[in-house]
């Protein structure tokens, strides 16, 4: 009787180790995205609008889950180097010239893609800060 | 038979809000003294107006005064490669554009304030990509001395190049309502949706005004 109860303590540790866990990377999430909000907010928001919805055919909407997933190792270029080469979203060419953002650091650019990426319709999860100087290193 | 009184009370009541509103008209005043038929002195109050002016607008074509005559419009300063303040201004000028498209009454004018880079043919370009390009919003080049002068003394508008600044220029977002009679009666901070709200409201009551 005494092992039952010992083991089911033990599982009940486990159990609570597994759920600390999960949370602290809900609690990464939850940081990520409001950090991320608050940098779109300052630096996308007058070109990419509120709810990402882009402006004209100046600026694209960030709505196409399609091609943010399709070009996810690239979104930290766009943001770093900015873009001037023609995309195809939501089935319109856009090729205005998107402005570099040189001063965000990679945890800044890991926030802001982690919004985006996780706002407007789209839900793509977690994107680590440590993605951000390996794909900056294969920027096309 | 008291009750009776209250009827034309409540009747002025109702006459005070049903008033017509009136906006101001802004910019220096001059006061002109003038002498009729009979020789009494008259005076009267010169508002400040836009002076004329020569631009050449999205499609190359020279405009002036005439393309604004008998219309109220809204004015601003801007620049195609900015990314600051003005994509917010146009993305909030172009929702008053969809509420006035195709009306006689209302027109449209944005200066370039980059004199180097946005000649016509670049306005023309942001103009489509925007998805404005029709002669009801005028996108217009003029030289600096020329766009800078109207800003600062006529439109009361500061602008001027700064090599320090994100993009070389630095600009402020105000949209100019002008009358009829070319006076300035009101001016709105294009970067917030609650003042833009404000405008759309004073075009109304402009457009009413007899």
């Amino acid at each position: 009787m005494k092992k039952v109860i010992l083991y089911s303590l033990l599982f009940l540790a486990i159990a609570a180790i597994i759920n600390a866990c999960q949370s602290a990377d809900e609690i990464e999430m939850a940081k990520y995205l409001s950090n991320g909000k608050d940098i779109y907010e300052s630096r996308c928001q007058n070109c990419h609008g509120k709810n990402g919805e882009g402006l004209g055919e100046l600026a694209p909407p960030l709505t196409d889950t399609v091609f943010l997933k399709a070009n996810k190792q690239q979104l930290a270029c766009y943001i770093k180097n900015g873009a001037n080469q023609p995309m195809l979203i939501n089935g319109k060419t856009y090729q205005e010239k998107m402005p570099a953002f040189k001063d965000l650091h990679d945890i800044d650019v890991a926030q802001v893609i982690v919004y985006i990426t996780n706002s407007f319709g789209n839900k793509q999860g977690m994107y680590k800060y440590e993605k951000v100087a390996i794909d900056l290193n294969n920027c096309q | 038979m008291k009750k009776y009184l209250l009827i034309p009370v409540l009747a002025a009541l109702l006459f005070s809000c049903t008033q017509d509103k009136k906006l101001p008209i802004y910019g220096d005043k001059e006061a002109k003294i003038t002498k009729d038929a009979d020789g009494n002195e008259k005076i009267d109050t010169v508002y400040k107006t836009i002076p004329n002016f020569r631009f050449l607008n999205q499609d190359s074509v020279y405009i002036n005064q005439d393309t604004f005559k008998d219309k109220i419009y809204v004015a601003d300063f801007f620049f195609t490669s900015c990314s600051t303040i003005c994509p917010i201004m146009h993305r909030n000028m172009k929702t008053i554009f969809d509420k006035y498209k195709g009306n006689k009454d209302v027109m449209f004018l944005s200066h370039t304030i980059d004199f180097k880079y946005d000649k016509p043919s670049v306005l023309k370009r942001y103009a489509q990509k925007l998805g404005v390009d029709v002669p009801q919003w005028q996108f217009v080049w003029g030289d600096k001395k020329e766009v800078y002068g109207l800003a600062e003394k006529d439109y009361l508008v500061a602008v001027q190049e700064d090599s320090a600044a994100t993009d070389g220029y630095v600009h402020q977002g105000w949209l100019v309502l002008i009358d009829k009679q070319k006076h300035i009666r009101g001016a709105y901070d294009g970067t917030k949706p609650e003042e833009v709200e404000k405008l759309k409201a004073d075009m109304d009551i402009l457009l009413a005004e007899k």
